[in-house]
């Protein structure tokens, strides 16, 4: 069992555990993730470390409610525990002193950019952050991405912070007034199809991918992507993969390969000890 | 002697089933097992040969004529606590063993006429255990030296208990959330039922081993790591768990799975009893499984009794298929369709990205190939479309990769899985053991446990050699 030591939350939906897990803690690097399950009839669903603390042996995820399992996750509060939660998987993200880096996050995107960003200026590159969101309220973790950037710009769709549009918007920009060694985008995929097609092929454009997942070990070919033709298991040769080379569109149709059960699921209730108490 | 021989029924006493209409439409255990009566009747077909030749097609060297002996006399328990002295899964074996392939190959009654039927003897005493009440353990005093073991299959978990036994403080690691390997996220239920898996590995448990689920070594720590951290040795036991894939067009159409994939949602995560358990699966109307061997039979009846009319489409003929005759009766007795001499060369999808059909192309038989199985030719022209909604892929798996990639030194074969001595399971790292599906590639439980019992072996007499 992996304790819950802090939760907060960060917007509406969107919500933040400090995970008791010092094992991982200490293992952990930028870019890679960890699988959860809530409890004995969950499923297994990856997240990404958005932080670690190898002092108080924690790891931090930060989860958007989109469907049954995220939503019986925000259910937990602090003192509670997790089943089980196995980790760090995939690979690491490639920190180098490359120059300037945009790093480019979108709605709970935010929270995975983060580690990755303080990771690239720790390194002594000049990392410029482009974050986006629907809304204000939507916006999170503005503060932590301002202190690990340069520079910050900030987009929202209604334009009610920052500019209005999208973050592909400000990047245009960017790319048009400076020289940019390194794109680094993780957010929604239509987010990150986007941000490859304003990035020419010369800058190198990272991303990170979020197939569907069963074990994250290599084992069951779930979480299949294309890249440059060849097909990769994102959870072990991944998640990041060379954005130029991904074909986005059989990322965005496989992510709905179970959309009707995951309509099932939400229908089932939310309280799990009535349905024991009928079964 | 000859007196005894005179009295043999020529066949084993039968194996009672759940019906064949019914069973396709649940996941309860399609064998029943014999009751207490019918295995003494059978248990007195045994003419307790002298020599025991059955004894040398077992793998895990159970003192078989003796447990066979303590059936004849009722004495059940006496019966366990012989084959316990060797074998800490019987209940597993008694159910998954290929047994005409090792300890009734060789029996002597099977000479003449159907062999005694010791996997269903040795799964009757397991399951009387079981349902009275376990033995009191011994566990074994502490040797003071501790042992890691990577990958709780049944070659990690046999190499665990036989050293437990002797003395040595047992840590399994385990990358999944549930220990057993192929046994808990491969084989189905109504085969394998997850509640025996369970108390197999509570009695290992209870010998002292500890099993640290949740725990991807590579990715926590390394086999370095370990050594360093104060094990005295390590066994890796991580199968053969990489699906492969036939790189055709359309492969990663939805609807298209691994059987590994396929099986571990539906047994480790239990999506056959969705919405209850919140992992989807979703098989169609129509399932083709490509593959002929336990796997793709494995596969097949599962989406059977999900609901799906099911295929399996194999490339050679009923004589070359791979897997077990029984599976493949019990297959058939099902319902499940076959297409031999037949294989895909491409899936085709509508719009959303969903499988709609496969494109087949017949195929007939060569000469024989290096496996010495005849090998098959594809017929030109012979291509036709299958309508299907699932494309279940079971046509092998490769090594588990991950220790390989972060051992340093360790030596590893043209197909990634690691050399050793066939002796004593010896990697080329001191102190570092290997066996099971990962050193031989996808083969049988019993096999990986016979691994497991050498490599125990030859792990205490390393230890005891540094002193
Ligand atoms: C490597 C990786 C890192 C991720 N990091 C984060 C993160 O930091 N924060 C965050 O909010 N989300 C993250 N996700 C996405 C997150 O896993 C899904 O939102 C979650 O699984 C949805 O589950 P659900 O039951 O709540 O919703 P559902 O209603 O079941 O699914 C909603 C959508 O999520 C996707 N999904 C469903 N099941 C899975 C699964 N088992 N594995 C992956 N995707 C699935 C599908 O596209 C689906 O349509 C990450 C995904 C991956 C692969
Ligand atoms: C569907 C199916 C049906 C089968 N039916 C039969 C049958 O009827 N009879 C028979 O005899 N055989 C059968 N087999 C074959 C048999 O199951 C295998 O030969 C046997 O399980 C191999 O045992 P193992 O211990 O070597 O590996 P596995 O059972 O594969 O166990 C390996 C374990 O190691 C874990 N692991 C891998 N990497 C790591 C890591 N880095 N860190 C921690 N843990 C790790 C895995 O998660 C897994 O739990 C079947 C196989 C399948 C897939
Ligand atoms: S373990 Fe397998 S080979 Fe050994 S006696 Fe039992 S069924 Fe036969
Ligand atoms: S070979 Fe057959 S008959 Fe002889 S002891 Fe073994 S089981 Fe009995
Ligand atoms: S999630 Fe199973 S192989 Fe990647
Ligand atoms: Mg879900």
């Amino acid at each position: 069992m992996f304790r819950i030591v802090a939760k907060k939350e960060l917007a509406p939906r969107i919500k933040l555990f400090d995970v008791e897990a010092p094992e991982i803690a200490r293992k952990a690097r930028p870019g890679q993730f960890i699988i959860l399950r809530v409890d004995e009839e969950g499923e297994r669903i990856p997240l990404t470390i958005a932080d670690f603390d190898q002092k108080k042996g924690t790891i931090t995820i930060i989860f958007q409610e989109v469907g049954k399992t995220t939503e019986l996750l925000g259910e937990l509060q602090a003192g509670d525990s997790i089943l089980d939660f196995v980790g760090p998987l995939g690979c690491p993200s490639e920190i180098e002193r490359f120059g300037t880096v945009v790093c480019v996050g979108g709605g709970v995107g935010v929270a995975p950019v983060f580690p990755i960003a303080r990771a690239l200026g720790e390194a002594g590159n000049r990392v410029v952050s482009i974050i986006g969101a629907r809304s204000r309220d939507m916006l999170i973790w503005e503060d932590e991405m301002r202190n690990v950037s340069s520079e910050l710009l900030v987009a929202t769709d209604d334009g009610s912070y920052g500019i209005k549009g999208f973050v592909t918007d400000i990047l245009t920009g960017v790319l048009s007034r400076e020289k940019v060694d390194r794109v680094v985008a993780i957010g929604p995929a239509v987010m990150m199809r986007e941000v490859c097609r304003v990035t020419p092929e010369s800058i190198p454009t990272v991303v990170s991918l979020n197939p569907i997942m069963v074990d994250g070990t290599g084992m069951c070919g779930a979480c299949r992507v294309e890249v440059g033709g060849k097909t990769r298991f994102a959870c072990v040769e991944g998640p990041e993969f060379d954005g130029h080379q991904v074909n986005w569109e059989l990322v965005l149709k496989r992510s709905k390969m179970f959309v009707e059960e995951e309509r099932i699921a939400m229908e089932r209730g939310g309280c799990r000890c009535q349905e024991n108490a009928r079964r | 002697m000859s007196e005894v021989r005179r009295k043999i029924i020529p066949t084993k006493h039968p194996m009672p089933h759940q019906d064949a209409k019914e069973r396709c439409h649940n996941f309860n255990e399609v064998a029943l097992g014999y009751d207490e009566d019918t295995a003494v009747a059978e248990a007195q077909r045994c003419i307790q040969c002298k020599n025991s030749p059955c004894m040398e097609g077992c793998p895990v060297e159970i003192n078989i004529p003796a447990f066979i002996k303590k059936i004849t006399e009722r004495d059940f328990a006496g019966a366990i606590s012989i084959i316990k002295e060797k074998n800490n899964l019987p209940a597993i074996c008694g159910r998954v063993c290929p047994q005409e392939n090792q300890c009734e190959k060789k029996c002597t009654v099977g000479k003449k006429h159907e062999p005694v039927a010791i996997g269903r003897l040795e799964r009757f005493v397991a399951d009387w255990e079981m349902a009275h009440g376990s033995r009191s353990v011994k566990k074994a005093k502490p040797n003071g030296k501790k042992v890691a073991i990577v990958g709780s299959g049944p070659s990690g978990l046999t190499a665990a208990a036989d050293l437990a036994l002797m003395g040595y403080k047992v840590t399994v690691f385990e990358a999944l959330h549930m220990p057993g390997g192929v046994l808990v996220y491969g084989i189905p239920e109504f085969r394998l039922p997850k509640s025996i898996v369970a108390r197999e590995i509570a009695s290992i448990v209870e010998l002292g081993v500890e099993i640290k689920t949740n725990y991807v070594v590579g990715k926590l720590g390394r086999v370095d790591e370990l050594l360093q951290e104060g094990y005295d040795a390590v066994y890796i036991g991580t199968g053969a768990g990489l699906p492969s894939f036939m790189n055709i067009p359309g492969e990663n159409l939805n609807g298209v799975y691994s059987a590994n994939e396929f099986l571990t949602r539906n047994n480790l995560m239990k999506a056959y009893r969705f919405p209850e358990y919140l992992t989807p699966i979703r098989v169609g109307k129509r399932v083709a499984v490509i593959g002929g061997g336990n796997v793709a039979m494995d596969a097949a009846r599962t989406a059977l009794r999900l609901g799906a009319e099911s295929y399996i489409v194999y490339r050679r003929s009923f004589e070359e298929m791979p897997a077990r005759r029984e599976e493949i009766e019990h297959a058939r007795e099902e319902g499940v369709h076959f297409e031999i001499l037949t294989s895909p060369v491409e899936i085709k999808g509508n719009e959303e990205g969903r499988v709609t059909s496969m494109v087949c192309q017949r195929y007939e038989l060569g000469e024989p190939d290096e496996s010495g199985r005849r090998s098959p030719i594809p017929i030109k022209g012979s291509e036709y479309e299958m309508q299907v909604d699932t494309v279940i892929m079971a046509i092998g798996q490769g090594p588990n990769p991950l220790i390989q990639q972060t051992t340093p030194n360790l030596k590893t074969n043209k197909r990634g899985n690691i050399v050793v001595d066939d002796t004593t399971g010896q990697t080329s790292i001191p102190g570092v053991f290997a066996g099971g599906d990962i050193v031989t590639g996808a083969a049988t439980v019993i096999l990986a446990m016979g691994a497991g019992k050498r490599a125990a072996r030859a792990i205490h007499e390393y230890i005891q050699s540094k002193g």
